[in-house]
């Protein structure tokens, strides 16, 4: 079966074909922006809001930054392709945020122990586990500004991870920090059947995909 | 630990069975509604489900072109039967596919069960409170066919209630076996309509607000389990109201449907 697809009676593509190159496999363009959560969404005011980044050490060593201290971190504003593991994508969108590059160099100048892996972790209990070469390079932010305006609530505001070359549920919406870890240690989607790296071009959706 | 090291306990250790794709194949097919149907599959290798989760399809054209899409279980883990509700959407290509062409004997297809989250069990308890806008019915009505097969004893410690939002009776999937549960009462079900309504109708036609909830929900004492489910307004502002009055947030499970054409 998996060497010869079935092929499916009378079916025949809709839509216009995307740009070559831009569509990872099993993925559809959208021009939404759908809305995806297991759950209510948290609302933290900014004066409580923080990020922190805890070391490898069980946490024991850390850095946190206050709003109003990311927001004075130098900014990027990346456009970039976004694809969700319920099959849409969508080109092109624009985002403004702190590199994870800046926040990880801070944090390890100031002793925090450094680790292999990464753990997002979230107001309303979600995380997400990603390797840290994932969330290096230029690869991943902190974002808090989508298409212009401030992030909306129900798309991760006031502020989420981008981690847009993998599945988009590694893009944590709701963000409070980063766990650096030795291993990797699976996180809320992980542990019920999704994929621990989510590569789209790999079409790693579930685990035990290849 | 070194990395040769992780890397040896990483492939003496065996990941997870993937979960491959199969031809299952329909048994029958449901007009539910003008724009609903349900198909019936046979799937060789289903390993179980949980109410709530739900299944990835992939068609295949004979060019190659390959389309997915995840479409919710509205069948109980019990049957042995798979049932998809699919809404067809006329923009889409898999909806029209699905709700059209696609008809008994046909293969279609599919992998899962995916989803582990969104599920419930009559052993978890209740009460249960189930809150459905427009095909968001489906994984909620996995759960309901779960505990209308659980025994009596079972069922009766655990009351649910559902509240359901649509546009009109007409679209109202599942509204035969709505009535059968709900007289004489196993479930209470409400029903709001939001665009039109029967004259004779003497029901809620109004989008869910927060006056609806408080008659139709528990209180927060209850500590109900609830299950929301739906498009992104109805989901976003159901959930919300449901944590400003008083329920623990982790108590609300939320799946929103997007555009899934």
């Amino acid at each position: 079966m998996a060497d010869q697809p079935f092929i499916a009676r009378g079916f025949h593509s809709r839509r216009a074909a995307a740009p070559p190159g831009r569509l990872p496999p099993g993925q559809y363009e959208t021009r939404d922006f759908p809305v995806l959560s297991a759950g209510p969404t948290p609302r933290t005011p900014l004066e409580s809001w923080d990020f922190t980044i805890r070391g490898a050490d069980g946490g024991q060593s850390s850095v946190r930054w206050s709003w109003d201290e990311l927001q004075a971190l130098p900014r990027e504003t990346p456009t970039v392709d976004i694809h969700c593991v319920t099959k849409w994508s969508k080109f092109d969108t624009r985002w403004e945020g702190v590199s994870v590059d800046t926040l990880l160099d801070a944090a390890l100048t100031a002793g925090v122990a450094d680790g292999a892996f990464v753990l997002a972790f979230c107001d309303g209990g979600y995380t997400t586990n990603l390797p840290r070469a994932d969330v290096t390079g230029g690869k991943a932010w902190v974002a808090f500004g989508y298409d212009g305006a401030p992030l909306a609530p129900e798309h991760g505001g006031p502020a989420r991870l981008l981690v847009p070359h993998l599945y988009f549920w590694k893009s944590a919406k709701w963000v409070r920090g980063l766990q650096l870890l030795p291993s990797d240690e699976p996180g809320f989607w992980e542990q019920l059947g999704y994929h621990d790296r989510g590569d789209p071009w790999r079409e790693q959706r579930y685990q035990g995909d290849p | 630990m070194s990395e040769a090291v992780v890397e040896r306990v990483a492939a003496a250790t065996p990941g997870p069975p993937r979960l491959e794709w199969q031809v299952a194949t329909v048994v029958s097919v449901q007009q539910e509604t003008p724009r609903a149907r349900t198909l019936v599959l046979d799937v060789p290798q289903w390993p179980g489900h949980r109410a709530g989760q739900h299944v990835d399809v992939r068609l295949v054209a004979e060019d190659g072109y390959q389309a997915q899409r995840s479409y919710s279980i509205a069948s109980a883990p019990a049957e042995r039967t798979v049932a998809l509700t699919v809404e067809r959407l006329d923009d889409g290509e898999v909806s029209p596919y699905l709700c059209g062409v696609l008809q008994p004997a046909d293969g279609v297809e599919v992998r899962g069960p995916i989803g582990g989250y969104f599920v419930w069990e009559v052993a978890q308890g209740g009460p249960l409170l189930l809150v459905a806008g427009g095909s968001g019915i489906v994984p909620l009505m996995a759960m309901l066919r779960h505990h209308a097969r659980a025994d009596v004893s079972a069922r009766a410690a655990v009351p649910v209630r559902l509240l359901y939002s649509a546009r009109t009776l007409d679209d109202v999937i599942y509204r035969a076996e709505l009535e059968k549960l709900a007289d004489p009462p196993q479930v209470e079900v409400v029903l709001t309509l939001t665009r039109d309504a029967p004259p004779a109708w003497s029901g809620y036609r109004r989008r869910v607000d927060r006056a609806m909830l408080e008659a139709v929900s528990w209180p927060s004492s209850a500590a109900p389990h609830v299950y929301v489910c739906g498009p992104t307004s109805l989901v976003e502002s159901v959930a919300t109201l449901l944590v400003d009055l008083g329920h623990e947030a982790s108590r609300v499970r939320t799946e929103r449907f997007g555009p899934t054409a």
